[in-house]
């Protein structure tokens, strides 16, 4: 489904990521660890389409069409979602209005019908029951005076309304306490089928106990240094990046 | 901030052609000659049968005017204004002879309306508003009047008011916009054409909302039309008043004039959804919106509520105003102004409080995109009798780019030492993350930006009367169009 093949990618003008390869079928849970500075994030942006992160050589494509030239809006109506490490505030925007226009937008890039007002009630409603958010979070502004634990939850709200095709979910755990990680776990898992496919980009295997990876990645200095089982996690985890320094491979 | 810079130069190749009312309407007319001059003004009274105290009241307006000069405080690059280029009347023929029912109107003009999306046929015009439809210089035709007069409330052509209603015409008129109060409200008194007249009885709660529509379609010609609103002890009515011209390379005059009085422990909520004519995207043409918009709240427990949507004109300058003179009495001032282009707004408002526990209450907030140039200027005096007064102000501007300007210039002078005045202020951008945020979600960066600032006005477009909210969503989004993605 995802296929990204020897990625360079520079931002304003500074080479970050330096040839990264990784294919993910349809079905699978991906995760990528690696320390701070190396460039999951940057990765996630390229994905997404976000100006001012240009891809300098290489190749991704999506569904088998090549993506790089496609506004950000376009490939998330292919069913690209990405969470975002730091969720954004948009104030004056409700979250039900925030939710239904973007739900829209999307379908009317697929040429779907746009779901009316009782529709989109029902299943936004049926969304937040889910997730165990209050339904007077879709009455507040987006994000605005949201905790840090509140706002990932309110991207994980917004992936299950979108019901994308591909999620990539830059460390959605952080910041998260116990319950909330379950919860939000339960929404990425139920997300999870035949059809989809999830990049988790995490620094903790904390996560990865209730979203059961196939595989996990190493990410250092802009290349992915291994890749392995969900015990590589674990491994991590006990050793850290210590034999990832410098330019390896 | 490459995505901002992209989004902003964007918006500043703005094409204003996509200013949607700017078609012409071509239809035979009945113009005063070109200019002004006693004559003018003559005229003007004549073709409008008015009796000879409105004539004189009139004529003493325009020596007054001789005399005056330009305003020149406004943060405003004016063209020097040429009187004697433009005609100060015109009418379409077919009203030469006043329709006595909409079936004697000028399918012509029934077109207009229709294409303006405000059809004037009762039957198809929103429930529960009422219309007054304004062309150039007179009254169209005003929808539910009988339906009104049946509660009391009269709704009319301020031109038939001066003819039906003499006496209240005579009392209120010129009351809280004095003749010589600047140089534009003086033009207006001595030419206005055209306006509503609204008067709400004691205890009566309009049972509809009142609209106004305005239309300047002639080529050089500037529309002066004169509101005066009177709602007597408790009573209470919305009225909102649109506009739109057409899209013409000359500079058009709008120079109106509007009054409310309120009596004790009654309510008046004005609207203004104004989109004239912005000029194009390097400031040629355009309306220049001169308005001096005044309310007194007479009586104890009285109210005054402006809320404008400010999208159009080249040039907009206007302080919608609130005197407090009753005690107890409350006055707001809710504002969205929009410029892009080269658009200039310079707007306000004045609170006057004279009456003890006199509240006031100012949200403002201005949009600039574009080389526009975008003014708050305010007014919060406090009189040494006002005890207790207090307001709450609170100004917000937001950039879209570099090259456009936001100026706040609040003015605040207490004589009363028990006053409490609260003044809050923000400036802030559309940020790169706001826009990939939505953008991510699937939303198109023009419709991310209408967004965002439609977020930022919120606390404003939600005082709207229902019916309007929606429209004016729309138009705040259409005045910053031009980020196809
Ligand atoms: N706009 C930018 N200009 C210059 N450098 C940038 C910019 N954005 C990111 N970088 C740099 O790119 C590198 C990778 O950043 P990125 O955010 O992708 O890291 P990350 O792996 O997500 O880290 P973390 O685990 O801390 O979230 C960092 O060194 C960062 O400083
Ligand atoms: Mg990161």
């Amino acid at each position: 489904m995802l296929e990204i093949k020897n990625l360079h990618a520079e931002v304003d003008g500074k080479s970050i990521l330096k040839g990264i390869d990784l294919n993910i079928n349809k079905g699978e849970v991906h995760a990528i660890m690696g320390p701070n500075g190396s460039g999951k994030s940057t990765l996630a942006n390229v994905l997404a389409g976000r100006d001012d992160y240009d891809i300098t050589e290489g190749s991704v494509s999506f569904d088998g069409k090549d993506i790089s030239e496609l506004e950000p809006e376009e490939r998330a109506g292919e069913g690209i979602f990405l969470a975002f490490q730091y969720p954004v505030e948009i104030p004056g925007v409700t979250n039900t209005t925030f939710l239904k226009e973007a739900l829209n937008a999307q379908r009317k890039y697929r040429g779907e019908e746009e779901l009316g007002g009782m529709e989109f009630v029902k299943l936004i409603r049926s969304k937040t029951k889910e997730l165990g958010i209050k339904d007077d979070m879709l009455k507040r502004a987006v994000n605005v005076g949201f905790s840090g634990g509140e706002k990932k939850r309110n991207d994980i709200l917004q992936m299950a309304v979108l019901n994308p095709k591909l999620a990539v979910l830059d460390e959605t755990d952080s910041g998260l306490d116990i319950d909330a990680l379950k919860i939000v776990a339960e929404g990425v898992n139920k997300l999870r089928a035949e059809n989809n496919a999830i990049l988790v980009i995490t620094h903790y295997q904390r996560l990865l106990n209730y979203i059961v990876p196939d595989k996990v990645h190493v990410l250092a200095h802009g290349k992915i240094q291994r890749t392995g089982g969900k015990e590589l996690a674990l491994e991590l985890e006990e050793k850290g990046y210590a034999g990832y320094s410098g330019e390896a491979a | 901030m490459a995505a901002t810079q992209e989004t902003v130069e964007q918006v500043q190749k703005l094409e204003m052609d996509k200013y949607k009312y700017g078609f012409v309407t071509d239809i035979e007319t009945e113009k005063a000659p070109k200019g002004l001059s006693e004559d003018t003004v003559r005229f003007i009274s004549a073709k409008k049968n008015e009796p000879e105290w409105m004539l004189e009241w009139r004529l003493k307006a325009y020596r007054l005017w001789l005399t005056m000069p330009e305003p020149k405080w406004g943060k405003l690059d004016l063209p020097e204004i040429d009187y004697q280029d433009s005609y100060y009347f015109s009418s379409p023929k077919s009203m030469e002879d006043r329709p006595q029912s909409l079936d004697e109107v000028d399918p012509e003009l029934l077109r207009t309306y229709e294409k303006l999306g405000i059809p004037i046929k009762e039957q198809e015009v929103l429930a529960g508003v009422a219309v007054d439809y304004v062309f150039d210089s007179v009254s169209v035709a005003t929808t539910f009047r009988k339906q009104l007069l049946d509660v009391g409330v009269i709704f009319c052509p301020i031109s038939e008011a001066i003819q039906d209603y003499p006496e209240l015409v005579k009392k209120y008129m010129g009351s809280v916009v004095p003749q010589g109060d600047n140089k534009h409200a003086c033009l207006n008194s001595a030419v206005f054409t055209d306006g509503s007249f609204v008067y709400i009885p004691k205890g009566v709660r309009c049972p509809m909302e009142l609209s106004t529509y305005f239309r300047i379609n002639e080529l050089n010609t500037g529309q002066f039309e004169r509101t005066l609103i009177v709602a007597d002890e408790s009573s209470y009515v919305s009225y909102l008043e649109g506009c739109t011209a057409p899209q013409r390379d000359e500079n058009q005059l709008h120079a109106a004039v509007v009054e409310l009085i309120v009596m004790d422990d009654a309510e008046i909520k004005y609207s203004t959804v104004q989109n004239w004519y912005p000029g194009d995207e390097d400031g040629k043409g355009g309306i220049f919106n001169f308005v001096t918009k005044r309310g007194i709240c007479k009586g104890k427990n009285s109210k005054i509520s402006w809320t404008q949507v400010e999208t159009g004109s080249a040039i907009t300058w206007k302080y919608p105003s609130c005197i407090l003179q009753g005690d107890n009495s409350v006055g707001e001032f809710y504002s969205v102004a929009i410029t892009n282009g080269r658009q200039q707004a310079d707007t306000g408002t004045k609170m006057i409080h004279l009456g003890k526990n006199t509240t006031s209450r100012i949200i403002s907030k201005g949009i600039s995109a574009g080389k526009s140039q975008n003014t708050y200027r305010g007014l919060v005096r406090v009189a040494a009798k006002a005890d207790g007064a207090r307001n709450f102000t609170q100004c917000d501007s937001l950039l879209v780019g570099q090259t456009c300007g936001a100026h706040t210039v609040p003015y605040i002078e207490s004589k009363n030492r028990s006053a409490r005045l609260e003044h809050e202020a923000t400036t802030s951008k559309i940020s790169d993350d706001q826009l990939f945020y939505c953008r991510q979600r699937g939303i198109s960066e023009e419709d991310a930006v209408g967004l965002v600032v439609n977020g930022f006005c919120r606390e404003v477009l939600q005082e709207l009367p229902m019916e309007f909210a929606v429209e004016a969503q729309q138009l705040v989004k259409i005045s910053l169009e031009g980020s196809v993605g």
